[in-house]
């Protein structure tokens, strides 16, 4: 019973870390029509950033996520600028540029930790919250749940109650009536590859201190923002970060029972079958609130 | 007419020089001379599948597909080579018919990612099943070919095998291609509603590429394991299946000989950059990009640009002209 309920709160507090990077995704693909296969990359650069300057060299933990949000945001605008503006009308091209910046950002990750083994990054909020006696929470993963949210909010504020955020709905419903709208479309497009490198660099800071952190680790993450994305519904916001609870609390469990790799295989069938049955996912189609 | 006749003649030239060549290259190089042919098969019939217009994410695994069957045949059902080759393909093929009655229910972004997801399941079991698919470790000590007195063994005898089968297995894909399958395959690619409404049933067609580009994937996945003896689940991940779309993509799709091309110049590219072994999947990376923005139909289209280029000029050098 313990095991049940403490799986069922770690599968919450996953779950935050998979909607910051599936609402990435749904942002890019929606507004600009683009798969972006590098998402996971953010997020690891986003992570390395944080080990680097964090646990190397003494920075603040606040500021380096700070500054991962940076990093991260730049190489998402300068995606946008040199390869999916000028690959616009060619989906397959944007998706190709995107797997080649993959395996520059993989490199680059190399170059700057060595190759070896995984890098932690010690949690810099130490202690446990003890509820109910037997449930125990990590004060790192409050926190991270918590920024997750607030980001959430701030984002889903952002696209219902400011004129950009409308704009930026508009475009991914249809770009060139928006576009004939007078919205400059290359700028919203810029501005959704901007929050969604932003919410990716988020989410690897804040993984940091939690997982084991590699070149590598973006492969299991984009297999988890495929799955959460289309179960959601391709280009549903909504539909993402209820998809990224499910499958979060899912994924948490089948890994307690069973393991991590059955819970990934499962993962990957139900998607198989959502895309079968409701190609359209939990929730519509074009971006909404 | 002529121009058939200087291709025939330029073909056997090739393949002449490739029955010779071998002799003169250091043991490294007739390795990579292997896998290289074995990968102008994997390129090959990966284009029979694009040739409907949908990119797949599976074929990868789908040559893991092969080369585990081949395995398990041989090893623990202690077949001949000879009968698990063949036995390879024709795994591949079904599992690719199984996979068809789901995949093929979508198109265009969702079969991309569903094919990525049937794919990385497919590539999990294996992980996670260790008997019989041995984990991530895989299996090893797969037993080489045994044909008379031939020391398959020594990487010039295994080469002749596999330029044979590759050959046979390419002038194969090359009539299907140019037959009235492959033809219908381009309707069903450029104009599928226009290719409905004359009877062409769409879903067939697709299906039936993907499972003969499955079945010859598998016969390579076959070839590559008996040389190797050894077969891991991550040899046939993601990453082998971005390979394979790089190859296509720097190559061309338009041509059949582009795929080829792209496989061949940048393998060899790549051996060159042997020294630094740490940067080439950036160095590939570079290339892919620099390609689709710069030279976005591929290697294929080089000739044709420096004829239209030297033309150019031509009339520049002749005078403003009437431009178009």
């Amino acid at each position: 019973m313990d095991l049940l309920v403490q799986s069922i709160v770690n599968g919450f507090i996953q779950s935050g870390f998979f909607a910051l990077y599936a609402v990435g995704l749904v942002l890019i693909f929606g507004v600009m029509g683009v798969v972006n296969f590098a998402h996971g990359e953010l997020v690891m650069v986003g992570a390395y950033t944080v080990w680097f300057l964090h646990a190397q060299h003494g920075v603040p933990f606040l500021w380096t996520i700070l500054i991962a949000i940076v990093i991260v945001t730049a190489i998402g605008m300068a995606m946008e600028r040199f390869l999916f503006r000028p690959k616009r009308n060619d989906p397959l091209g944007g998706l190709i540029c995107s797997i080649g910046v993959l395996f520059i950002l993989q490199i680059a990750a190399t170059l700057i930790g060595g190759d070896g083994p995984s890098k932690q990054v010690p949690p810099p909020y130490q202690g446990t919250f003890v509820l109910f006696e037997s449930l125990r929470i990590p004060v790192q993963r409050v926190f991270s749940i918590a920024v997750s949210l607030a980001a959430l909010v701030a984002l889903w504020l952002f696209l219902t109650r400011s004129k950009m955020g409308w704009a930026l709905r508009a475009v991914a419903q249809d770009r060139e009536a928006s576009s004939l709208q007078g919205i400059n479309t290359n700028r919203i497009s810029m501005i959704a590859i901007s929050i969604g490198a932003a919410m990716a660099g988020l989410a690897g800071a804040l993984t940091a201190p939690l997982t084991n952190i590699n070149p590598h680790m973006g492969h299991n993450i984009i297999i988890t923002a495929f799955i959460v994305t289309i179960v959601g519904g391709v280009g549903s916001l909504s539909g993402a970060v209820l998809a990224a609870v499910l499958y979060a609390l899912f994924h948490t469990m089948v890994t307690t029972y069973f393991s991590a790799t059955i819970a990934t295989i499962s993962g990957l069938l139900i998607m198989v079958l959502v895309l079968i049955i409701k190609p359209t996912g939990i929730m519509g189609r074009s971006v909404s609130d | 007419m002529p121009k058939k006749y200087t291709n025939c003649a330029g073909l056997a030239g090739l393949l002449a020089a490739l029955v010779i060549v071998p002799h003169f290259l250091k043991y490294h190089h007739q390795d990579f001379l292997i896998f290289l042919t074995i990968n102008v098969l994997v390129v090959s019939s990966y284009r029979l599948v694009t040739l409907t217009g949908e990119w797949s994410l599976i074929h990868a695994v789908m040559m893991g597909v092969g080369a585990y069957a081949s395995t398990l045949l041989t090893k623990s059902a202690g077949l001949s080579f000879w009968i698990s080759l063949p036995l390879a393909g024709c795994v591949a093929g079904a599992v690719a018919a199984i996979l068809c009655f789901p995949l093929f229910r979508m198109t265009q972004f969702y079969f991309l990612i569903g094919s990525f997801a049937a794919g990385e399941a497919i590539r999990l079991c294996w992980i996670h099943f260790i008997q019989p698919f041995g984990g991530t470790g895989g299996i090893s000590g797969i037993p080489f070919p045994e044909l008379g007195n031939i020391d398959f063994l020594e990487p010039v005898p295994y080469f002749y095998l596999v330029l044979v089968i590759v050959t046979l297995c390419l002038v194969l894909l090359y009539r299907i291609e140019k037959s009235r399958i492959g033809l219908t395959l381009r309707a069903v690619h450029w104009k599928a509603p226009l290719a409905e409404s004359v009877g062409v049933d769409t879903w067939k067609y697709r299906s039936l590429a993907f499972i003969i580009g499955s079945a010859f994937v598998g016969i390579a996945g076959s070839l590559k394991v008996h040389y190797l003896g050894t077969v891991t689940p991550n040899q046939y991940g993601i990453g082998f299946m971005v390979f394979i779309l790089i190859w296509v993509i720097v190559g061309g799709y338009a041509t059949f000989y582009g795929a080829i091309i792209g496989v061949v110049v940048l393998s060899i590219l790549d051996e060159s950059f042997r020294g630094f072994e740490e940067l080439r999947p950036a160095i590939y990376g570079l290339i892919l990009i620099a390609s689709i923005l710069f030279l976005p139909s591929g290697l294929e289209s080089v000739p044709e640009r420096i004829r239209g280029w030297v033309s150019n000029r031509a009339a520049a050098r002749n005078g403003p002209g009437i431009q178009g």
